[in-house]
């Protein structure tokens, strides 16, 4: 976190010792007689919100109280009072907010996981208009190099994307990320977004056989990836039927299998495939019974029960899950 | 391991000014009435809120009032903001003083923020998140005075944030995540709305959340944090899911992140800690029903007594 602006290395002056502020009577924080979240304060801090203070009483609407705003901002950017007035006073000076954002920009890259620095960010781009969208997503990329799954980030991204445009390249960006690190939730969300709304795009329908096709790829090259298991379930969202009837997901879930003979996420699919009506093939049955072999499973159960008694035993942590799978799978499931 | 050192971590909120010159400490200025909420919900559900002092709280907590629009900011002299009219809410609520509330004001207030589309903004910025939604239903609730605003389109909101895993995010198309999850929950368990929910599937997501360290994280691939003991338990709870967890492993790993020679909690093993996740520890371990912790409504996230004596002695 930084403790004031990074071309700082002079020494700072106090604000008491300089001419420009000679006018001005600081207000103490009134913390009460016994804080209950007491704070001991460093003194550059104390005075520099000291100064803001009065500023912000009297309701100064001036270059130096703007100057002001940055000092404080770069001690503490979580202030948000302090954001108010300074968007206050950028609107009263009718500021550059091209310069602006230039600011904005840099504190951001120290500060990447603070709400009011997004939500400055939002402001900015909403004034600047559909002019702004290239340099948004142009900024969040640079975020995203430093980390990834920023939620922040994301939510500008999204509402980047939807108020002021710039869909043309984000499936490609989405790939990109993915190929970065494909353990990256964030970018698996991101391309369900696009895919549902981009309106370059078809449509979830449209896009639904590609899609399945690079999600498989991807499951196979690493079984124990959460995320794209819960994509490709997205993918067949509100289309039951097509889910248990189209071959390609239980086979996927069969090669998976050959490779790693206990991955939950491929005996859980297979599961809630069995459970919604899936007719089994042989060799799908087939599977199923060397596992209760394996598992030394003893009597007589149906395919799906089986699966969630093997799921008990390869994940013990939710085994009390497993275990209502198994007493609430509906009748007349294989 | 071990024990819940409870009286220590009673000893390290209330004698949190004590504590070193800290830029960690200086930051928060701003947010003191959450961390009012914090520290003093922790010593309620400790059974210690003897340990301060009333009318000198609820003297500052008015302060934080904004008289023009009834909102209340994080500390005196801040502008007012839904975070902070809600922790004060609650902390009045604790100390059964709602009394000094001028009712209508407050919640004039807060109903003044929502939008067309049912969302709900921080404050007059506009800045929306399924967070102010929560906050709103939650306060407004506490009040008494869910009719000021259009619930319907509240809920319809809350439900375009759904996501094919069946967990929420912060707007519609947003990344699941444990935080939003709990406050769409939420929102959807006050109105009486909790229908929306699939319980199954979220119920799994949230239930993944739990990492082998026995720690719950708040989306997938994250590490465990203890603040997520409380989001996803808490949602876990609300939708009748929470024997899903191992809550013995849980348990453990909540008490591991304890400081046992200074008190307080730490968000993993061997951290610095702080008032929030101290909070957040104490208030899981309630949820898990941990001997000597007062029981904590999952919704409100105010003991029990409190949502009973507020809702149920008339």
């Amino acid at each position: 976190m930084s403790t004031s602006s990074d071309e700082d290395d002079v020494e700072r002056i106090p604000l008491c010792s300089r001419p420009e502020w000679s006018d001005v009577q600081p207000l103490p924080q009134d913390d009460g007689p016994n804080p209950v979240v007491s704070i001991a304060y460093r003194d550059e801090f104390r005075e520099t919100m000291d100064y803001f203070r009065a500023i912000y009483a009297a309701d100064e609407r001036s270059c130096r109280a703007l100057e002001l705003t940055t000092e404080a901002i770069g001690m503490n950017p979580g202030n948000y009072t302090v954001w108010h007035f300074r968007r206050l006073v950028l609107e009263s000076l009718n500021a550059n907010l091209h310069e602006e954002r230039d600011f904005v920009d840099r504190i951001t890259f120290q500060n990447s996981k603070n709400y009011q620095i997004w939500h400055h960010r939002r402001w900015l781009a909403e004034k600047l208009g559909t002019e702004a969208a290239n340099r948004e997503l142009e900024f969040t990329k640079q975020v995203f190099a430093l980390d990834a799954k920023n939620y922040h980030t994301w939510s500008h991204r999204q509402w980047v994307l939807e108020s002021l445009g710039g869909w043309e390249n984000e499936l490609e960006f989405c790939c990109e990320l993915l190929e970065d690190d494909v353990f990256n939730n964030s970018a698996w969300n991101q391309r369900y977004f696009v895919i549902t709304r981009s309106p370059l795009l078809g449509g979830l329908q449209a896009m639904r056989d590609s899609e399945v096709c690079y999600t498989s790829k991807i499951i196979l090259a690493d079984p124990h990836n959460e995320s794209p298991w819960r994509y490709l379930r997205g993918l067949y969202k509100g289309e039951i039927q097509m889910l248990i009837s189209d071959n390609k997901v239980p086979e996927l879930c069969l090669k998976v299998l050959e490779i790693n003979k206990s991955n939950l996420f491929a005996l859980s699919l297979l599961l809630d495939l069995l459970s919604r009506g899936h007719q089994p093939s042989d060799e799908l049955r087939a599977v199923i019974g060397a596992l209760r072999s394996s598992q030394d499973i003893a009597g007589t159960h149906g395919l799906a029960a089986t699966l969630c008694l093997v799921l008990e035993t390869v994940d013990p942590m939710r085994s009390s899950y497993w275990a209502w799978r198994r007493t609430n799978l509906p009748t007349g499931v294989c | 391991m071990g024990e819940l050192e409870g009286k220590k971590h009673v000893q390290y909120i209330v004698s949190v000014e004590k504590k070193k010159d800290s830029f960690e400490a200086l930051v928060i200025e701003h947010l003191r009435l959450n961390g009012a909420y914090w520290g003093l919900t922790t010593l309620d559900l400790l059974n210690e809120i003897e340990a301060v002092k009333p009318d000198e709280i609820v003297q500052w907590i008015m302060q934080c009032q904004d008289i023009g629009s009834g909102g209340f900011g994080g500390n005196v002299g801040h502008d007012p903001h839904l975070l902070y009219t809600l922790s004060a809410v609650q902390v009045l609520a604790l100390l059964n003083r709602l009394d000094v509330l001028d009712i209508d004001k407050v919640s004039d207030y807060v109903a003044g923020l929502q939008n067309e589309d049912g969302s709900f903004s921080g404050d007059m910025w506009g800045e929306v998140d399924t967070r102010f939604s929560y906050i709103a239903i939650c306060c407004l609730s506490l009040l008494g005075q869910l009719s000021k605003i259009n619930v319907e389109s509240t809920v319809n909101y809350i439900v375009s944030c759904k996501n094919l895993d069946g967990g929420f995010g912060s707007i519609p198309g947003g990344e699941s995540h444990a935080g939003q999850i709990f406050c769409c929950v939420g929102t959807l368990a006050i109105t009486g709305s909790l229908h929306h929910v699939d319980r199954d599937l979220l119920g799994w997501w949230l239930c993944e959340r739990q990492c082998k360290d026995g720690g719950l994280n708040g989306r997938p691939e994250k590490l465990a944090d203890v603040c997520y003991s409380w989001w996803v338990l808490s949602s876990l709870v609300m939708i009748d899911r929470v024997h899903w967890i191992d809550k013995e492993k849980l348990t453990r790993f909540i008490l591991n992140c304890q400081d046992k020679e200074n008190g307080g909690i730490s968000d993993r093993p061997d951290n610095a800690v702080d008032v929030y996740h101290t909070y957040f520890g104490v208030a899981g371990l309630s949820l898990l029903e941990y001997p000597g912790i007062k029981s904590i409504d999952p919704a409100y996230a105010l003991p029990v007594d409190v949502v009973n004596r507020i809702f149920f002695s008339k």
